[in-house]
């Protein structure tokens, strides 16, 4: 099993998830976060003042699945999310010990999917 | 200040109605009416009051309550209720440019100054502020205290409505003063020294400069003296608090992290909400401030629209000029300076005047606010200074460019209509409040400082003024 965290593009999100559900890949969970990368970000203004921009809005998406499903998933955010500009994110992929289902207490590849 | 024929009928707390009349003659004869027959109303009032027995018990004549017109008061007192609408309206407009670790701390500044400065007003304030001068022209006296002969019966300010109801409506004006310097402080004052400030600061700082432009015998009003106008708070409200604002962040100092490292405003929403409180308020403000439901009231409603939408539409194409996005924060804060600068002039310039000093105050407090706080970095976090202090200024200079007596023929006529003199007596009563407030304040922060400490601690600044100061959170994270 594999767990994989994605940071992504914001606008980018819909047209993962539309990927990840087409190759049958459901366990996702979406959060909004801000951080930055080596380009930092384009700064706001407010009242004239340029904020410095240094944490972007950006949108992480963990996934968690069966070793046969990793390269789909990482197909699909990669394709989903790539725009080919500064700033279209990273995939980390993290081994994963166990998954438990709370509802029926499988444990292991039968409680993801 | 004046507004008027200067004739008053300085009223003294106690003495019979009969005795008031006509005792006097500055600038605040009927106050911000500039209507003659003021005088000819205390006459009749006096008459009535004296031809019933009895009636002057107390000094509250009962019968004199005839003179007083239902409209003209229904007027006044909305306009009260709607310039207190300005104090949620200004917690918004404040609180959503702060960071969410410190709305509630704006939010409750500006409740407390509400209930402080009622407090005052009624049993101090306004009889520092309006009762019959204590001499020099620098400060009424004490016979108004704790609202002592302020009744039913009309004030010399305002003949048509009760004097409890003019009383009402300037109170709401000694609140949003004090509350306006709240944006200089933002984020770093203890909640303990906010209050002591903001009660201090009205007792000594608003109540005198009040009486000075709007009290009968205030020096910078009177005809014999300087003669300058201020129709709704240019200098009494927003110079004032402008120039408190400017002594807060000189004593407090800068926020941590400012200027790199302040986060963005945390809901602009809520500022835009509050600015459109604000600026509804703000007929009762100025419209308001003609004491009467006349052709003066409906200028001044017309002149203060236009002037906020001029400005803010000048605010907000600089930002687009400049940084190539109009801005929402640009808008509704150049609505505001708008609404500030035509405050001083809203009974006595047209239309056109106020089209001008809307696109004067768009222009000078962008560049107040972007060129002159990046210049020498002084953390006036929300622009109290920037908006209401220079807005201000621009205004009541203003009135002495673009006043006319056609809008007013008991108004005054500025430079444009023949009369530089004009421009000359609101130069100075500019300067002198400017002088006035900015010493004071400075004073006044310094000795609370001294005593209770202004500032928060580094660590509860960083942790926020809402769990530190007050114990609660605006907002939670869990549903």
């Amino acid at each position: 099993m594999k767990y994989i965290i994605a940071i992504i593009q914001p606008d980018r999100l819909d047209s993962v998830l539309e990927r990840l559900t087409e190759k049958e890949i459901h366990l996702v969970t979406v959060s909004n976060v801000v951080g930055h990368g080596r380009q930092k970000g384009v700064s706001e203004v407010y009242r004239s003042f340029r904020e410095g921009g240094g944490l972007l809005k950006k949108i992480k998406l963990e996934i968690a699945v069966n070793d046969d499903f990793l390269e789909a998933a990482i197909e699909a955010v990669t394709v989903g999310a790539r725009t080919g500009n500064i700033g279209d994110g990273k995939i980390f992929v993290l081994d994963l010990e166990r998954t438990i289902r709370i509802r029926t207490g499988e444990d292991g590849n039968a409680a993801i999917g | 200040m004046l507004r008027g024929p200067r004739r008053v009928a300085a009223a003294t707390g106690g003495v019979p109605a009969g005795e008031r009349v006509g005792t006097d003659m500055d600038c605040s004869t009927d106050f911000r009416r500039r209507r003659g027959g003021a005088p000819v109303a205390w006459l009749g009032l006096g008459l009535a009051a004296l031809a019933v027995p009895g009636a002057v018990a107390g000094g509250e004549p009962v019968a004199a309550a005839s003179t007083v017109t239902a409209g003209d008061t229904v007027w006044v007192l909305l306009s009260a209720a709607l310039v207190m609408l300005m104090m949620p309206g200004l917690a918004l407009f404040y609180g959503g440019l702060v960071r969410k670790k410190n709305i509630l701390s704006i939010l409750m500044q500006c409740f407390a100054v509400l209930c402080l400065v009622s407090l005052e007003w009624v049993y101090c304030g306004y009889s520092l502020a309006f009762s019959p001068d204590f001499g020099l022209g620098l400060i009424g006296g004490l016979g108004w205290v704790g609202l002592n002969g302020v009744g039913m019966t009309p004030a010399p300010y305002a003949p048509k409505v009760p004097h409890q109801a003019f009383m009402l409506f300037q109170m709401m004006f000694a609140v949003i003063t004090p509350g306006l310097i709240i944006g200089a402080f933002a984020e770093r004052m203890r909640f303990a020294a906010f209050c002591a400030f903001s009660v201090l600061w009205a007792l000594l700082v608003y109540n005198p400069v009040c009486h000075w432009l709007w009290g009968a015998g205030g020096f910078l009003c009177t005809q014999g003296g300087f003669g300058a106008v201020d129709f709704a708070g240019g200098a009494v409200v927003h110079i004032n608090a402008g120039m408190a604002a400017l002594a807060a962040v000189l004593v407090l100092g800068k926020r941590q992290g400012f200027p790199n490292n302040i986060s963005p405003p945390h809901n602009l929403p809520l500022a835009v909400l509050g600015a459109g409180l604000l600026w509804f308020g703000w007929y009762g403000f100025n419209a308001g401030s003609a004491l009467a439901c006349d052709g003066v009231a409906v200028n001044a409603f017309l002149v203060t629209h236009v002037a906020g939408a001029v400005a803010g539409l000048v605010w907000s194409a600089l930002d687009w000029i400049k940084f190539g996005k109009p801005t929402t924060l640009g808008m509704i804060t150049g609505a505001v300076a708008g609404l500030a600068a035509v405050t001083p002039g809203a009974g006595f310039v047209d239309v056109g005047g106020a089209t001008w000093i809307g696109l004067g105050s768009g222009l000078i407090c962008w560049f107040s606010v972007t060129a002159l706080k990046a210049r020498y970095q002084y953390d006036d976090s929300l622009d109290a200074f920037g908006v209401h202090g220079v807005g201000g200024i621009w205004g009541t200079l203003a009135v002495g460019i673009w006043a006319t007596q056609a809008v007013n023929p008991n108004g005054v006529n500025g430079l444009l209509h023949g009369n530089p003199a004009q421009l000359l007596a609101q130069v100075k009563a500019v300067g002198i409040t400017m002088a006035y407030s900015f010493v004071m304040s400075y004073l006044l922060f310094r000795i609370v400082d001294f005593v209770l400490t202004l500032r928060v601690s580094a660590q509860d600044e960083r942790i926020g003024l809402d769990l530190t100061q007050h114990r609660e959170a605006g907002y939670t994270v869990i549903d």
